[in-house]
């Protein structure tokens, strides 16, 4: 539940240049037949568009409008249909984001503990200077996120799939070095 | 168990007996601690018959309403010739709410169980675990247990060796906390966004794939092998106040609390002692002044009320909240209402699903004027709009996130105004520093 | 299987309607029109707005009456305090964030939102908070998108979703930042996307072609029926200063319930052309001599007399009108002939046995039940040497004409003067179908009424008037002094419209009586 990027990094890292989109779902790759075992599962094959769209974002980083026509194709639906349940859900990024997204717990109970010092201290040793842009060095982008679940944990961070409970601020920077190590 | 910290002797731990213990996540340790040993005997029953046993237990729905869960059960028609689904709730995003990642975490063969009962209870084939988006370690969890219980044929075409086919599916959100509406969720896992559908037609006529569907939380999935094994009296006599009140409930505690954790007591509870005891009370040098004791979308209360009540459905109705989901957020004198009320109103609006017009507009209209007033820039007539509004954003939608926005910012200012109107006069809230 | 009925009270009023029927629909029947802003007769039931909140003495809660049941014994008030507070609540809300810009706002005199606001509103505003901005956006076709306008009752998406099956808007966003959005590889140039424009409850999609040529309240309005093709779409033509800025649907469930096709949409521009014919001429000396009107008739009946008339008739001219003519060469042994312009038929999904039809005229029914030969390849193919050709609204364009040097005489009874046949004996100059009134039949065999819109120019005729006046200057019959008596003599002459008269058509029109299958 994140305050998404609210607009394109201004630095978009190596890998997201503006290449031409590769389809994830070609014909007898692994993916294919990944969401072809998925779909087993349900009567409808819409039922497989949130499982398609993390697979897109697994393997390309971030949901573009070519891979949202691409999934809607797969199954069958359209391209407008795709963004309406893409831009519903904050987990799905519709720019690219640093190589470690970085999701600070701050609602209530977090706040109450102190997490708007722990997303401070992540803008300043990241470089990323405000909420949502990546870092220069495309390392790093840094959201509020809404109520992680993990409340008991103050103040829990997400990075990318991975939960660190109990960030401190001063814990920032071990944080960090933990993630490049 | 009070995970993270260790179990209190007042605890009474059924569903959280293993929580901290890795070998308790396998289906061998499972097996080994009495495991599937509930499925198997429900496999024998008529499902008429486990529903009667749910029943009789009194168990509710644990997700934050309280709905007798057999009640529930008992609406599916079973022979009614169309496919049935069960769906189990884990989307856990209540603000406070952190007792099912816990279940998944260390349980998850528990969940898997109670799922596989269930669904058979309810003659349904197949049941989807949703998953909030974020919870990718419970999701790990599940997946690892579940291709385990696939393997060892607990689950399938042939669920211990039953002849009945039974399967389990993790299905994962990607961030929406309306998703644990049940018919948003619904509507998720069919690849919709998720807005939440008009009721009725209510799931158990028209659900998941338009066809007759139950809802159930994880914490009330994972109870169920537990009734089965120990019997509906041993589950009903859990209790300490209201006879409509049973078992053991799993409460997480967090905010400003010296142990913020997860708790299992028995219903009916002493709160009192629950906050002071067993959470080992306010951190050094602070006192507790508020609580929002069923997830973010109750009612505030203060700790005098708070000390008087029972924690059981009826015991927190009594002081005007509710027990919601069990997620309790303890404010102490050192924080101020006005700017974590402000902060949860911000909640709601970041995830009101847009249909609504008293939702759309009413959460972000009302998370502006908490933070104009947080801000120093509040007016007394800025109190009387935020009532009015709230009015209008209750009961008046089809689901009740705006309700939900609602009812702890009227209580808090009720409780708290005079914070409120320190900050309208210019003062600057007596404890803290503000800004939000 | 007859429906059971359910009885309930609506404002005090009794009423009973089909089990099933929501309480706003039975709100309309009983005479009360509960406001609403999502509900629409012809989407499914989205229930977002919240604005038909009513009363149930019941239910504890208030309902939304578009998505509640009326049932049996149910007592609803739409009026009472808590329901008025609840609308004025939710009327708020859909204000704070308008940008309240009226006066240059294409929709202001027919905003729902303005309606109900001015109904049942607030005087004020109590939002002090900076409005949220979203800029405009060109959603292709007609139609634009005022963002900030917006409401959100989602019309636009289920229409193209559910009726159109032309899934490319969608909700995007969710919370206070929700927009309609658009699929990026997609424009609304469907054939009825600009529907949503109608559906449209307040100025957020508006129309280009529309877009700051009038302010609502200017315009006058006129029932007529589309000539776009022979589906025969009900319409609503809308005149400012005798000159037509807009053409919308008008709700018929037998016809096009709430829709009409782009095509047909401005299918009006030819209507207000300047280039017409606007006196009655005869030939004198090879040069159109500008004449009273019954100088042209006598010169006309002069011309057709001991002659085999031959017709070329527009199937976009009226029944009347067909039916005058059928009269003139009927008498002379003649023959009545019409083409007609096809093109690709283009259905509307959602909606049974709607659709742009191949026959891009309103009356092709019309002129074959009453015994014309419908002559696409070569209209001329059936005159004779020594014919009289009338040439009634077809103004030849595109064809080899040189047949029509067969004829003894020409006889244009038209709304311009045809510019590929020789200079004619008579030009009767007539009103076209905005200026006139008349009946269509459509492909079903569905008679209907259109109305004037406008005023004619010069000394044009409405085409009844005119033709009745040459029957009778031919000695066929006395007079008609409305197109309802010309209708009449038709109806008694002609089995096909047997038993139909202008007020049993009315303006949802009636089946001929020899309606072909698939009339309803």
């Amino acid at each position: 539940m994140s305050h998404g990027p609210s607009a394109p990094a201004h630095a978009a890292p190596a890998h997201h240049d503006h290449a031409p989109y590769e389809p994830v779902f070609n014909a007898g790759s692994a993916r294919s037949k990944e969401l072809a075992d998925l779909l087993t599962r349900y009567p409808d094959k819409r039922a497989g568009l949130l499982p398609a769209l993390w697979m897109v974002q697994q393997d390309r980083g971030w949901i573009s409008e070519d891979a949202m026509r691409e999934v809607g194709d797969q199954l069958g639906c359209t391209a407008a249909y795709v963004k309406g349940v893409v831009t519903f859900y904050t987990m799905y990024h519709q720019h690219p984001v640093g190589q470690h997204f970085i999701q600070v717990c701050t609602t209530s109970p977090c706040l109450c503990a102190g997490a708007d010092d722990v997303v401070n201290a992540f803008l300043e040793h990241t470089g990323c200077k405000e909420l949502g842009l990546t870092s220069p060095d495309g390392k790093y982008t840094v959201i509020e996120v809404e109520c992680l679940g993990a409340c008991g944990f103050a103040t829990p961070v997400q990075v990318n799939d991975e939960y660190f409970e109990g960030v401190k601020p001063e814990t920032v920077p071990d944080l960090l070095k933990k993630l490049n190590g | 168990m009070g995970y993270p910290h260790k179990s209190h002797p007042r605890e009474t731990p059924v569903l959280s007996k293993h929580f901290g213990d890795p070998s308790a996540r396998t289906l061998d340790g499972w097996k080994a601690r009495g495991g599937y040993k509930a499925l198997q005997q429900a496999l024998a029953m008529e499902p008429t018959a486990i529903v009667d046993v749910v029943k009789a237990s009194g168990l509710r729905g644990r997700g934050g309403a309280g709905f007798p869960t057999g009640l529930k059960w008992s609406f599916m028609k079973i022979g009614d010739g169309k496919p049935h689904y069960l769906c189990c709730n884990a989307d856990e995003s209540e603000p406070g709410t952190f007792k099912d990642r816990e279940i998944m975490r260390w349980t998850p063969h528990a969940l898997i169980e109670g799922c596989a009962i269930g669904a058979y209870a309810i003659g349904a084939e197949t049941a989807y675990i949703y998953v909030r988006g974020e919870f990718t370690e419970p999701i790990k969890r599940l997946e690892d247990a579940l291709a385990e219980a696939r393997a060892a044929g607990l689950i399938g075409n042939n669920a211990m060796g039953s002849g009945k086919k039974i399967d389990v599916w993790v299905h994962r959100g990607a961030g929406a906390y309306i998703c644990g509406e049940e018919t948003a969720l619904m509507n998720s896992l069919e690849g919709k966004r998720g807005n939440p559908r008009i009721k009725p037609p209510f799931p158990a006529v028209s659900g998941l794939f338009g066809q007759p569907t139950t809802i159930n939380n994880v914490e009330t999935l994972a109870a169920i092998p537990h009734i089965l094994n120990n019997g509906a009296e041993w589950y009903k006599a859990m209790c300490l106040s209201s006879p409509k009140s049973n078992g053991s409930k799993l409460f997480s505690v967090c905010g400003n609390v010296s142990r913020p954790g997860n708790y299992e007591v028995v219903m009916g509870f002493s709160f009192k002692e629950f906050l002071y005891d067993l959470c080992g009370g306010p951190l050094p040098g602070r006192k507790f002044k508020a609580l929002i004791p069923g997830g973010s979308s109750v009612p505030v209360i203060t700790i005098e009320e708070a000390e008087t009540v029972k924690m059981d459905y009826e015991g927190f109705m009594e002081v005007g909240t509710m027990l919601g989901s069990g997620g309790v957020i303890i404010f102490d004198d050192a924080q101020s209402m006005p700017r974590q009320l402000a902060r949860l109103s911000r909640f709601y609006a970041h995830e009101s699903c847009a249909q609504c017009t008293q939702c759309r507009e009413g959460t972000a209209w009302m998370t502006k004027i908490l933070e104009r007033i947080v801000a120093g820039q509040g007016t007394y007539e800025d109190l009387d709009t935020i009532f009015d509004l709230a009015e209008n954003m209750t009961g008046k939608t089809i689901c009740v996130l705006s309700d939900s926005c609602a009812a702890p910012v009227v209580s808090g200012i009720n409780k708290f105004r005079g914070e409120f109107e320190a900050l309208i006069k210019g003062k600057r809230s007596s404890t803290v520093a503000v800004g939000v | 299987m007859s429906v059971k009925s359910v009885n309930l009270t609506i404002e005090g009023r009794a009423i009973s309607v089909p089990e099933g029927t929501s309480i706003l629909e039975a709100a309309k029947a009983a005479g009360v029109l509960i406001p609403h802003y999502c509900y629409h007769p012809g989407l499914p039931v989205a229930g977002v707005c919240r604005m038909c909140l009513v009363e149930d003495e019941k239910m504890p809660k208030l309902a939304a009456s578009c998505a509640t049941a009326a049932a049996d014994g149910q007592v609803v008030h739409v009026y009472s305090p808590k329901a008025l507070e609840a609308r004025k609540g939710v009327l708020e809300l859909l204000l704070i964030n308008h940008p309240l810009d009226c006066p240059i706002c294409d929709q202001a005199g027919e905003c729902e939102l303005q309606d109900y606001t001015f109904q049942e509103g607030r005087a004020d505003s109590r939002y002090h908070e900076p409005k949220r901005f979203n800029p405009v956006e060109d959603f292709g076709g007609d139609v634009l998108y005022v963002t900030n306008r917006c409401i959100l009752c989602t019309r636009c998406v289920r229409f193209m979703d559910d009726v159109h099956h032309a899934p490319v808007l969608n909700v995007s966003e969710r919370g206070d930042r929700a927009v309609i959005g658009k699929a990026p590889d997609a424009d609304l140039t469907q054939p009825w996307a600009a529907n949503v424009i109608d559906l449209c409850p307040v100025g957020a999609l508006v129309s280009k072609d529309f877009l700051n040529k009038a302010r609502a309240w200017e315009l006058d309005r006129t029932a007529s029926v589309c000539t776009g093709c022979s589906q025969g779409c009900n319409t609503i033509i809308e005149t400012r200063d005798n000159v037509i800025v807009r053409q919308k649907p008008r709700s018929n469930d037998a016809v096009n319930h709430f829709y009409l096709c782009d095509e047909g949409r401005f299918d009006y521009r030819w209507m207000n052309r300047p280039d017409r014919a606007e006196a009655p001429k005869i030939r004198v000396s090879d040069v159109l001599t500008f004449v009273d009107w019954e100088i042209a008739y006598g010169e006309a009946a002069k011309a057709l007399k001991g002659k085999r008339a031959y017709v070329v008739a527009s199937p976009a001219l009226s029944n009347e009108a067909l039916y005058l003519l059928k009269q003139i060469y009927t008498k002379s042994g003649g023959e009545g002939a019409f083409r007609c312009e096809t093109g690709p038929e283009a259905p509307l999904p959602g909606v049974p046995d709607l659709s742009l039809r191949g026959d891009r005229a309103p009356n092709v029914q019309g002129a074959e039940l009453l015994g014309y030969t419908r002559r696409d390849a070569d209209v001329l193919a059936g005159l004779r040497d020594g014919d009289v050709l009338i040439l009634a609204d077809d103004e030849l364009e595109g064809l080899d004409t040189s047949a029509a040097k067969k004829a003894s005489a020409i006889i244009v009874i038209g709304t311009v003067l045809p510019l590929n046949i020789a200079t004619p004996t008579v030009m009767l100059p007539i009103a076209n179908v905005a200026e006139e009134e008349g009946t269509f039949t459509n492909l079903r065999g569905r008679v209907q009424r259109f109305l004037q819109a406008k005023a004619a120019p010069g000394l044009a005729r409405p085409s009844w008037f005119a033709l009745a006046d040459l029957n009778a200057a031919l000695g066929l019959q006395a007079e008609h002094f409305l197109p309802s008596a010309v209708f009449a003599a038709m109806a008694a002459s002609e089995p096909a419209f047997a038993g139909l008269s202008y007020e049993s058509l009315g303006l949802y029109g009636a089946p001929v009586a020899t309606a072909p299958a698939g009339a309803n």
